[in-house]
Protein backbone atom coordinates (compact mmCIF):
# COMPACT_ATOMS: atom_id res chain seq x y z
CA UNK A 1 0.00 0.00 0.00
CA UNK A 2 1.56 3.33 -1.28
CA UNK A 3 1.61 6.20 0.65
CA UNK A 4 -1.18 7.85 -1.46
CA UNK A 5 -3.80 5.19 -0.80
CA UNK A 6 -3.15 5.10 2.94
CA UNK A 7 -4.24 9.19 2.82
CA UNK A 8 -6.96 8.18 0.23
CA UNK A 9 -8.01 5.77 2.63
CA UNK A 10 -7.69 7.41 5.81
CA UNK A 11 -9.92 11.06 4.17
CA UNK A 12 -12.19 8.36 2.92
CA UNK A 13 -12.90 6.59 6.06
CA UNK A 14 -13.06 10.16 7.84
CA UNK A 15 -15.69 11.74 5.11
CA UNK A 16 -17.75 8.83 5.43
CA UNK A 17 -17.90 8.76 9.29
CA UNK A 18 -18.12 12.19 9.09
CA UNK A 19 -21.42 11.64 7.01
CA UNK A 20 -22.98 8.94 9.26
CA UNK A 21 -22.03 11.08 12.54
CA UNK A 22 -24.01 13.98 10.74
CA UNK A 23 -27.29 11.86 9.25
CA UNK A 24 -27.31 10.21 13.01
CA UNK A 25 -26.91 12.59 15.50
CA UNK A 26 -29.57 14.70 17.46
CA UNK A 27 -28.45 17.96 17.45
CA UNK A 28 -27.94 19.89 14.67
CA UNK A 29 -25.33 22.56 15.38
CA UNK A 30 -23.43 18.96 15.92
CA UNK A 31 -25.14 18.15 12.20
CA UNK A 32 -23.25 21.05 10.98
CA UNK A 33 -20.33 21.15 12.68
CA UNK A 34 -19.62 16.60 11.18
CA UNK A 35 -20.33 18.76 7.76
CA UNK A 36 -17.87 20.86 8.06
CA UNK A 37 -15.67 18.11 8.81
CA UNK A 38 -17.00 16.07 5.55
CA UNK A 39 -15.87 19.01 3.44
CA UNK A 40 -12.61 19.28 4.83
CA UNK A 41 -11.79 15.85 3.90
CA UNK A 42 -13.45 15.96 0.77
CA UNK A 43 -11.39 19.27 -0.08
CA UNK A 44 -8.20 17.00 0.52
CA UNK A 45 -9.02 14.39 -1.38
CA UNK A 46 -9.79 16.61 -4.21
CA UNK A 47 -6.07 18.38 -4.11
CA UNK A 48 -4.84 14.37 -4.47
CA UNK A 49 -7.10 14.78 -7.49
CA UNK A 50 -5.10 17.63 -8.60
CA UNK A 51 -7.86 19.58 -8.73
CA UNK A 52 -6.34 22.39 -6.05
CA UNK A 53 -8.51 25.02 -7.10
CA UNK A 54 -11.68 23.74 -6.76
CA UNK A 55 -10.27 21.85 -3.32
CA UNK A 56 -9.42 25.65 -1.69
CA UNK A 57 -12.71 27.04 -3.33
CA UNK A 58 -14.48 24.08 -1.14
CA UNK A 59 -12.80 25.39 1.95
CA UNK A 60 -13.15 28.43 1.87
CA UNK A 61 -16.35 29.06 -0.27
CA UNK A 62 -18.15 26.18 1.42
CA UNK A 63 -16.75 25.86 4.95
CA UNK A 64 -16.31 29.91 5.18
CA UNK A 65 -19.67 30.56 3.93
CA UNK A 66 -22.34 28.52 3.45
CA UNK A 67 -22.23 26.24 6.75
CA UNK A 68 -21.39 29.12 8.60
CA UNK A 69 -25.03 30.61 7.13
CA UNK A 70 -26.32 26.76 8.33
CA UNK A 71 -24.44 27.47 11.44
CA UNK A 72 -26.53 31.02 11.96
CA UNK A 73 -29.46 29.80 10.97
CA UNK A 74 -29.62 26.92 13.14
CA UNK A 75 -28.32 29.07 16.37
CA UNK A 76 -31.02 31.45 15.40
CA UNK A 77 -33.79 29.50 15.23
CA UNK A 78 -35.26 28.43 18.50
CA UNK A 79 -36.10 24.62 17.53
CA UNK A 80 -37.19 21.87 19.71
CA UNK A 81 -35.39 19.27 18.56
CA UNK A 82 -37.17 16.49 20.17
CA UNK A 83 -40.23 16.75 18.40
CA UNK A 84 -38.01 16.81 15.10
CA UNK A 85 -36.24 13.74 16.26
CA UNK A 86 -40.18 11.87 16.51
CA UNK A 87 -39.97 9.31 13.95
CA UNK A 88 -36.27 8.42 13.72
CA UNK A 89 -36.19 4.70 14.97
CA UNK A 90 -39.64 4.36 12.92
CA UNK A 91 -38.20 5.41 9.59
CA UNK A 92 -34.81 3.67 10.03
CA UNK A 93 -35.08 0.44 8.54
CA UNK A 94 -36.46 2.12 5.51
CA UNK A 95 -34.38 3.99 5.38
CA UNK A 96 -30.91 1.40 5.84
CA UNK A 97 -32.61 -0.76 3.10
CA UNK A 98 -32.73 1.80 0.39
CA UNK A 99 -29.68 3.24 1.36
CA UNK A 100 -27.66 -0.07 1.12
CA UNK A 101 -29.71 -1.24 -1.47
CA UNK A 102 -28.54 1.77 -3.36
CA UNK A 103 -25.02 1.36 -1.80
CA UNK A 104 -24.93 -2.14 -2.99
CA UNK A 105 -25.78 -1.80 -6.99
CA UNK A 106 -23.85 1.26 -7.47
CA UNK A 107 -20.50 -0.42 -5.89
CA UNK A 108 -21.46 -3.76 -8.13
CA UNK A 109 -21.63 -1.52 -11.30
CA UNK A 110 -19.02 0.52 -10.35
CA UNK A 111 -16.05 -2.37 -9.64
CA UNK A 112 -17.26 -4.76 -12.53
CA UNK A 113 -17.69 -2.38 -15.79
CA UNK A 114 -15.47 0.54 -15.00
CA UNK A 115 -11.41 0.33 -14.44
CA UNK A 116 -8.86 3.01 -14.97
CA UNK A 117 -5.80 3.39 -13.78
CA UNK A 118 -4.33 6.87 -12.96
CA UNK A 119 -2.78 8.90 -15.45
CA UNK A 120 0.87 10.38 -14.90
CA UNK A 121 0.99 12.87 -12.42
CA UNK A 122 1.33 16.51 -13.28
CA UNK A 123 4.71 18.13 -12.99
CA UNK A 124 5.82 20.85 -10.39
CA UNK A 125 5.13 23.33 -13.36
CA UNK A 126 1.27 22.92 -13.85
CA UNK A 127 -0.86 25.22 -12.57
CA UNK A 128 -3.99 23.74 -11.97
CA UNK A 129 -5.69 27.94 -11.40
CA UNK A 130 -4.28 28.81 -14.65
CA UNK A 131 -5.32 25.75 -16.67
CA UNK A 132 -9.57 26.51 -14.96
CA UNK A 133 -9.44 29.96 -15.50
CA UNK A 134 -7.93 29.29 -19.24
CA UNK A 135 -10.90 27.56 -20.22
CA UNK A 136 -13.35 28.97 -17.62
CA UNK A 137 -12.97 32.84 -19.49
CA UNK A 138 -12.71 31.37 -22.88
CA UNK A 139 -14.83 28.08 -23.59
CA UNK A 140 -17.38 28.53 -20.47
CA UNK A 141 -17.52 32.06 -20.43
CA UNK A 142 -21.28 32.73 -20.96
CA UNK A 143 -22.09 29.87 -18.22
CA UNK A 144 -19.73 32.09 -16.75
CA UNK A 145 -21.56 34.99 -16.53
CA UNK A 146 -25.14 33.24 -16.14
CA UNK A 147 -23.66 31.78 -13.03
CA UNK A 148 -23.02 35.40 -11.84
CA UNK A 149 -26.31 36.16 -12.99
CA UNK A 150 -27.39 33.27 -10.36
CA UNK A 151 -25.66 34.30 -7.53
CA UNK A 152 -27.33 38.54 -7.86
CA UNK A 153 -30.84 36.29 -8.28
CA UNK A 154 -29.79 34.58 -4.87
CA UNK A 155 -28.52 37.51 -3.79
CA UNK A 156 -31.77 39.80 -4.07
CA UNK A 157 -34.22 36.39 -3.17
CA UNK A 158 -32.76 36.21 -0.04
CA UNK A 159 -32.21 39.72 1.33
CA UNK A 160 -36.04 40.36 -0.28
CA UNK A 161 -37.24 37.48 1.94
CA UNK A 162 -35.66 38.04 4.78
CA UNK A 163 -36.31 41.48 4.91
CA UNK A 164 -39.74 42.97 6.69
CA UNK A 165 -41.60 46.09 8.09
CA UNK A 166 -41.33 45.84 11.92
CA UNK A 167 -44.74 47.29 13.21
CA UNK A 168 -42.62 48.81 15.97
CA UNK A 169 -40.16 50.61 13.93
CA UNK A 170 -40.59 54.62 14.59
CA UNK A 171 -39.34 55.41 10.79
CA UNK A 172 -41.05 58.49 9.31
CA UNK A 173 -41.16 57.78 5.55
CA UNK A 174 -40.00 60.99 3.97
CA UNK A 175 -42.29 61.20 1.09
CA UNK A 176 -45.31 61.30 3.92
CA UNK A 177 -43.88 64.07 6.05
CA UNK A 178 -43.65 66.36 2.40
CA UNK A 179 -47.05 65.78 1.59
CA UNK A 180 -48.32 67.28 4.91
CA UNK A 181 -50.80 70.07 4.65
CA UNK A 182 -52.23 72.28 6.92
CA UNK A 183 -55.98 70.92 6.20
CA UNK A 184 -54.39 67.47 7.19
CA UNK A 185 -53.53 68.71 10.91
CA UNK A 186 -55.74 71.32 11.79
CA UNK A 187 -59.24 71.68 12.29
CA UNK A 188 -60.84 74.65 13.10
CA UNK A 189 -63.92 74.30 15.40
CA UNK A 190 -66.51 76.74 16.37
CA UNK A 191 -67.79 76.26 20.04
CA UNK A 192 -68.83 78.59 23.07
CA UNK A 193 -67.02 81.16 24.94
CA UNK A 194 -64.97 79.31 28.02
CA UNK A 195 -67.54 80.86 30.54
CA UNK A 196 -70.90 79.95 29.48
CA UNK A 197 -69.87 75.98 28.65
CA UNK A 198 -68.50 75.34 31.88
CA UNK A 199 -71.60 76.51 33.76
CA UNK A 200 -73.66 74.47 31.29
CA UNK A 201 -71.52 71.63 32.16
CA UNK A 202 -71.77 72.60 35.95
CA UNK A 203 -75.41 71.95 36.07
CA UNK A 204 -74.85 68.90 34.10
CA UNK A 205 -72.87 67.65 36.51
CA UNK A 206 -75.41 68.03 39.18
CA UNK A 207 -77.53 65.19 37.27
CA UNK A 208 -75.05 62.82 36.61
CA UNK A 209 -71.39 62.67 38.32
CA UNK A 210 -69.83 60.16 35.94
CA UNK A 211 -70.93 61.81 32.87
CA UNK A 212 -67.72 64.38 32.19
CA UNK B 1 -2.52 3.39 -6.40
CA UNK B 2 -5.21 4.48 -6.51
CA UNK B 3 -7.83 3.89 -9.10
CA UNK B 4 -11.33 5.26 -10.16
CA UNK B 5 -13.03 2.96 -8.78
CA UNK B 6 -12.01 4.41 -5.80
CA UNK B 7 -13.42 7.65 -5.97
CA UNK B 8 -16.67 6.25 -7.69
CA UNK B 9 -17.14 3.96 -4.52
CA UNK B 10 -16.47 6.61 -2.11
CA UNK B 11 -19.05 9.01 -3.60
CA UNK B 12 -21.74 6.16 -4.03
CA UNK B 13 -21.20 5.44 -0.55
CA UNK B 14 -21.16 9.09 0.86
CA UNK B 15 -24.83 9.18 -1.83
CA UNK B 16 -26.33 6.43 -0.17
CA UNK B 17 -25.44 7.77 3.19
CA UNK B 18 -27.49 11.07 2.19
CA UNK B 19 -30.30 9.23 0.98
CA UNK B 20 -30.48 7.11 4.31
CA UNK B 21 -30.22 10.82 5.96
CA UNK B 22 -33.08 12.21 3.92
CA UNK B 23 -35.19 9.33 5.27
CA UNK B 24 -34.23 8.91 9.06
CA UNK B 25 -34.21 13.09 9.42
CA UNK B 26 -37.58 13.80 7.64
CA UNK B 27 -39.00 16.12 10.12
CA UNK B 28 -36.32 18.28 10.21
CA UNK B 29 -35.76 20.51 7.56
CA UNK B 30 -32.18 22.10 8.30
CA UNK B 31 -30.67 18.57 8.09
CA UNK B 32 -32.70 17.94 5.14
CA UNK B 33 -31.02 20.73 3.06
CA UNK B 34 -27.48 19.62 4.98
CA UNK B 35 -28.11 16.09 3.01
CA UNK B 36 -28.68 17.63 0.08
CA UNK B 37 -25.47 19.31 0.20
CA UNK B 38 -24.16 15.92 0.71
CA UNK B 39 -25.66 14.77 -2.34
CA UNK B 40 -23.88 17.64 -4.20
CA UNK B 41 -20.58 16.96 -2.27
CA UNK B 42 -20.60 13.35 -3.86
CA UNK B 43 -21.61 14.37 -7.42
CA UNK B 44 -18.61 16.96 -7.00
CA UNK B 45 -16.19 14.10 -6.09
CA UNK B 46 -17.43 11.72 -9.27
CA UNK B 47 -16.82 14.84 -11.54
CA UNK B 48 -13.45 15.53 -10.26
CA UNK B 49 -12.31 11.95 -10.24
CA UNK B 50 -13.54 11.62 -13.89
CA UNK B 51 -11.45 15.24 -14.23
CA UNK B 52 -8.56 13.90 -13.14
CA UNK B 53 -8.64 10.05 -14.65
CA UNK B 54 -9.36 11.52 -18.12
CA UNK B 55 -7.33 14.23 -18.19
CA UNK B 56 -10.25 16.47 -18.73
CA UNK B 57 -11.16 19.97 -17.58
CA UNK B 58 -14.55 19.97 -18.74
CA UNK B 59 -15.05 17.86 -14.96
CA UNK B 60 -13.65 21.10 -12.59
CA UNK B 61 -15.66 23.82 -14.74
CA UNK B 62 -18.97 21.65 -14.30
CA UNK B 63 -18.05 21.43 -10.25
CA UNK B 64 -17.21 25.19 -10.39
CA UNK B 65 -20.84 25.85 -11.55
CA UNK B 66 -22.27 23.14 -9.61
CA UNK B 67 -20.71 24.54 -6.04
CA UNK B 68 -22.08 27.93 -7.49
CA UNK B 69 -26.33 27.14 -7.53
CA UNK B 70 -25.31 25.14 -4.69
CA UNK B 71 -24.60 28.19 -2.59
CA UNK B 72 -27.24 30.07 -4.27
CA UNK B 73 -29.40 27.47 -3.01
CA UNK B 74 -28.46 27.16 0.08
CA UNK B 75 -29.09 30.97 0.37
CA UNK B 76 -32.17 30.87 -0.67
CA UNK B 77 -33.02 27.93 1.68
CA UNK B 78 -32.04 28.75 4.68
CA UNK B 79 -33.78 32.27 3.80
CA UNK B 80 -37.45 30.78 3.52
CA UNK B 81 -36.63 28.48 6.61
CA UNK B 82 -35.77 31.74 8.58
CA UNK B 83 -39.23 33.39 6.63
CA UNK B 84 -41.21 29.95 7.63
CA UNK B 85 -39.78 29.82 11.31
CA UNK B 86 -40.70 33.72 11.37
CA UNK B 87 -44.37 32.82 10.01
CA UNK B 88 -45.39 30.04 11.68
CA UNK B 89 -42.74 29.16 14.57
CA UNK B 90 -41.97 25.63 13.92
CA UNK B 91 -39.76 24.07 11.04
CA UNK B 92 -41.08 20.50 11.48
CA UNK B 93 -41.98 19.07 8.09
CA UNK B 94 -45.21 17.93 9.38
CA UNK B 95 -46.72 21.45 10.69
CA UNK B 96 -46.49 22.67 7.06
CA UNK B 97 -49.65 21.22 5.93
CA UNK B 98 -51.56 24.37 5.06
CA UNK B 99 -51.94 23.25 1.58
CA UNK B 100 -52.95 19.71 2.38
CA UNK B 101 -50.69 17.91 0.36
Amino acid sequence: MTFELFLFYLFGAILLGAALAMISVRNPVHAALFLVVCFVSAAALWLMAEAEFLGLVLVLVYVGAVMVLFLFVVMMLDINIARLREGFSEYLPVGLVVAAAMATVLVLVITRYITMDAPERAGPEYANTEALGAVLYTEYVYPFEIAAVILLVAIIAAISLTMRRRPDNKRIDPARQIEVSREGRVRMVSMKSEDKARRARGAERDDDPNQE
Amino acid sequence: MITLEHYLVLAALLFSISVAGIFLNRKNVIVLLMCIELMLLAVNINFIAFSFFLQDLAGQVFVFFILTVAAAEAAIGLAILVLLFRNRGTINVQDLDEMKG
